[in-house]
């Protein structure tokens, strides 16, 4: 066990952990914030997606050691509590979840994507979106939901 | 051991500290009320007012509705209380919303499943709202000694026409509840509805996109262990002798035992492991030395399943159900041309991205269990059964479960956590790896369906037989023989009601193929893999004929005014009888399960470097009446991706008793760039409703495997398969 302190949404957290526990068990069962999903553990769904330093990346597979405490975490809380973050005001808008559980990893690329594209094609989407599973089948909304997202940033 | 104590109160004031909140306010006109998802169960807020079971409202006119049934996905917190709230006369953006918790005083309607949540609650809880507005009714005529004709309500407050004079409910519910329930409430006529038929906003949704929501796996006790199992690789394998000592010295690490994972077939043993962190209990997990005894399990194989199941359906009848018509075999003889064809579908795991998960506790011979499931009746009977307490020992709180498709009603998990907190003597939470959910099922079993069909000689179809082979659900749940019996669930679609095809000649018969995989009812069930035969074959003989299938259909469906009305909207739609571009083509299928008439028209086209890609797929459902046509549009879209999975990418295999596939490398889905555009139109319809969890499903597959063929020239009678390489 080893202490580490981590700066998730702004806010820092002194975690005790084992130095390999994936960071996606550090902020879901340590820091408390459930938003982030366990969905794989191997990188392949995206359920656990949250931005280190404005980049997504898996949780599930960075553990813990290998984060600094000047690096700025980010998870799905972060976008905004109170909905305020276009994506989410699109996600609603488009009533993009069904169960919602892969929407915490969806929001996060694309909040991703559209820093680095604010104007996304289709393409775009399809590349960025690519590891993010969703069972319930909402590509078609959250395809949707993040052109409407691009619009209304540039309103 | 500490003592585990946890009164509700507590509960959700813990939950709040933690900031565990759920917004699950109606947000119709965006607001979004707070409220822990602990504090959804029973009538605890100050100064609430009992009028019926799903129905409180305080003084200042605070109401909420209660939603008996469990949210995967299908928008019920919307769904349910439209009901109610449409005959109370009150809006969505003024309730707030409960699920209920598996008391005995909510019944039957707790569950969902079988597409049943509209179907099932569309009168009962029609008659819950318009029972309380009736008495609501009543208490005003008598506080303003008034006729209850004068009066009527509006927007949550009773009026009276002649003076204009008004109450709030709030204001009434105290006299109104003293009042007797009307047993048959007057039910409104369907052209006054406000808000069932309307596309409104789903009011949890708000918490799924900012962490709020609290699913099953986000559920946090005070005191909570968390634990892990490790299941026999080869199932049904039995445990012989474990490492404990060492694992139990294992950082974190509290308990290292034996434990029950119960199926309603078989139960079997594997090796739990509990620690103060989920990490822990995983890393401990990986030093376990287990010696399994697979005695009499390792031949078991999804190969030999399918081969043995297609030899039965070459050499045996089987028995029939019991609407055949004509005489098949007779007609055979008579025909000029028969066309035969054997179709198989693989294994298929559910897989929902929120893993099988459930927290509980156990003090003495009462159970407090957090659980995503579709049953919390079915968890209680689970419970009781397996621990020796009573039902009403057992508190259940209903849980968000992230995606389920049929997975979370089988409650191996949850009775398998319940056993762990047991022997824990602490309130622990058990979660399945995505390995555990993907190797140890239950699955949807493969099927062999096989069917034959005959032509007299001016071409007209006379004889039609489909033969469904392999594993039975209620056959493996509750240990039957079903040697020479029907199974007659399994008939779903392709029997005379669900599918009318006017064949003179006509039988469906089923052939049992035992199997110890363990398997389950998974979105759409049978109808998943009927529909895929029964509408490729359907197409096969319209070839035979050199007719276009949509005129095929028509012609054998011409008495069929619902399948008709739904083809000829399709073909509307998709401008179906248009000449297309060489190499680009349009499949069509049509299937009815869950009382909803669903069908699809594919078009693919193909590809320069080999292999045809899906372009669009465009749905037409005739679910009857509509609640929330944005939801029906959601689950249709949800269901043509579902089916593209199970169609398009690998199935569950198992070779020596073990499943291959164990995570989603070796089990992908569909991903968003896999994704054509779909398009889903509803048929206005004034009928009772139908489902829509799952009936857009079962015709996808077949529409896609009949553009295919039109594009292609190859016919696709095993799935799955991959696009780029037929
Ligand atoms: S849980 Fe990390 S990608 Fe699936
Ligand atoms: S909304 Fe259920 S998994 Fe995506």
């Amino acid at each position: 066990m080893a202490k580490y302190t981590l700066t998730i949404n702004e806010k820092p957290y002194t975690v005790e952990a084992a130095p390999d526990t994936p960071l996606l068990w550090v902020i879901r069962d340590l820091a408390g914030l459930t938003g982030t999903k366990y969905g794989c553990g191997i990188a392949l769904c995206g359920a656990c997606t949250v931005h280190l330093n404005g980049q997504p990346v898996r949780s599930c597979m960075m553990p813990v050691s290998s984060v600094r405490a000047s690096q700025k975490i980010t998870t799905v809380e972060g976008l905004s509590e109170d909905n305020s973050h276009a994506l989410q005001q699109a996600w609603i808008e488009e009533q993009v979840p069904q169960c919602g559980y892969c929407q915490s990893g969806m929001l996060m690329s694309a909040a991703a994507l559209l820093r680095a594209k604010p104007s996304p094609t289709d393409e775009d989407i399809d590349s960025a979106l690519a590891a993010n599973l969703c069972r319930c089948g909402t590509y078609p909304r959250v395809k949707r939901a993040i052109h409407r997202a691009a619009e209304n940033m540039k309103k | 051991m500490s003592n585990h104590t946890t009164t509700r109160r507590e509960f959700i004031k813990t939950a709040s500290a933690a900031g565990a909140f759920l917004a699950v306010g109606l947000s119709g006109a965006g607001k979004i009320l707070a409220m822990s998802p602990f504090s959804l169960l029973g009538n605890e807020a100050e100064g609430e007012i009992e009028l019926n079971t799903f129905i409180l409202i305080t003084a200042d006119n605070q109401i909420t509705l209660f939603n008996p049934r469990p949210e995967m996905g299908q928008g019920t917190f919307q769904s349910m209380p439209a009901l109610i709230a449409e005959e109370l006369e009150v809006s969505l953006s003024q309730v707030t919303v409960r699920i209920t918790d598996g008391q005995p005083k909510y019944g039957w309607q707790q569950w969902v499943g079988g597409s049943n949540s509209v179907q099932g609650s569309w009168m009962p809880l029609r008659k819950v709202g318009a029972a309380a507005k009736e008495m609501l009714i009543q208490a005003a005529a008598k506080r303003w000694k008034a006729a209850a004709a004068d009066c009527y309500a509006e927007n949550a407050k009773v009026l009276h026409r002649p003076s204009g004079r008004s109450l709030t409910y709030g204001e009434l519910v105290a006299d109104a509840s003293t009042l007797d329930v009307p047993k048959e409430p007057k039910l409104k006529d369907p052209k006054d509805f406000k808000i069932i038929g309307k596309s409104l906003p789903r009011p949890e949704i708000p918490s799924k996109v900012n962490g709020a929501a609290i699913f099953g796996i986000d559920v946090s006790v005070p005191g909570m262990l968390y634990a892990t199992v490790q299941h026999c690789p080869l199932i049904h394998g039995k445990l012989v002798s474990f490492n404990e000592a060492e694992v139990r010295q294992m950082p974190g690490v509290k308990h290292v035992f034996k434990v029950l994972r119960p199926m309603p077939h078989k139960s079997v043993e594997g090796v739990a492991v509990v620690a103060d962190t989920f990490w822990q209990a995983l890393k401990a997990r990986q030093a376990l030395q287990i010696e399994w005894d697979n005695t009499g399990y390792e031949t078991i194989s999804t190969e030999d399943y399918f081969a043995q199941a297609r030899k039965k359906a070459a050499e045996m009848d089987g028995p029939s159900y019991d609407d055949a018509v004509g005489d098949f075999k007779a007609a055979c003889k008579t025909a000029k041309k028969t066309v035969e064809a054997v179709y198989q579908t693989p294994f298929a795991a559910h897989a929902p991205i929120e893993p099988m998960n459930a927290t509980a506790l156990v003090q003495g011979d009462k159970v407090e269990i957090w659980v995503p499931t579709q049953s919390p009746l079915g968890v209680k009977d689970d419970v009781s059964k397996h621990l020796g307490i009573p039902k009403e020992n057992v508190q259940v709180h209903v849980i968000f479960m992230g995606g389920s498709f049929g997975r979370k009603s089988y409650h191996d998990f949850a009775v398998e956590a319940v056993l762990i907190a047991k022997q824990a003597g602490a309130p622990v939470k058990l979660i399945w790896t995505r390995e555990d959910d993907m190797v140890n099922g239950p699955f949807r079993p493969g099927m062999i369906n096989a069917l034959k069909g005959g032509f007299d000689a001016q071409g007209k179809p006379i004889a039609w037989e489909h033969k469904i082979t392999g594993a039975s659900l209620n056959g493996q749940m509750e240990k039957l023989d079903l040697n020479g019996k029907v199974d007659a669930w399994a008939a779903e679609t392709v029997d005379q009601n669900t599918s009318p095809y006017a064949i003179p000649n006509r039988r469906q018969a089923f052939i049992w193929q035992p199997t110890d995989i363990p398997v389950l009812w998974w979105r759409s069930v049978y109808a998943s893999t009927n529909a895929f035969a029964q509408e490729s074959f359907v197409d096969e003989m319209a070839h035979a004929a050199k007719k276009d299938p949509l005129d095929f259909r028509l012609e054998l469906l011409k008495a069929q005014p619902r399948w008709i009305n739904v083809l000829e909207i399709l073909a509307e739609k998709t401008d179906y009888r248009r000449q297309r571009a060489a190499g680009k083509s349009i499949g069509i299928a049509i299937a009815h399960s869950f009382n909803t008439t669903a069908a699809w028209a594919v078009t693919v086209s193909k590809n320069a470097g080999g292999g045809v890609r899906i372009e669009k797929a465009v749905s037409v459902i005739d679910c009857g009446m509509v609640v929330n046509p944005d939801t029906v549009a959601a689950q249709t879209e949800g269901n043509a991706i579902m089916a593209m999975s199970a169609a398009l990418k690998p199935g569950i295999t198992f070779t020596a008793g073990e499943a291959q596939e164990t995570n989603y490398h070796q089990y992908p889905l569909p991903s968003i760039g896999e994704t054509p555009p779909i398009e889903v139109h509803i048929v206005p319809s004034q009928e009772a409703p139908g489902g829509i969890g799952e009936p857009g499903l079962p015709p996808f597959a077949p529409a896609l495997f009949n553009a295919v063929f039109l594009a292609t020239g190859k016919r696709v009678r095993t799935l799955p398969v991959d696009l780029g390489s037929v």
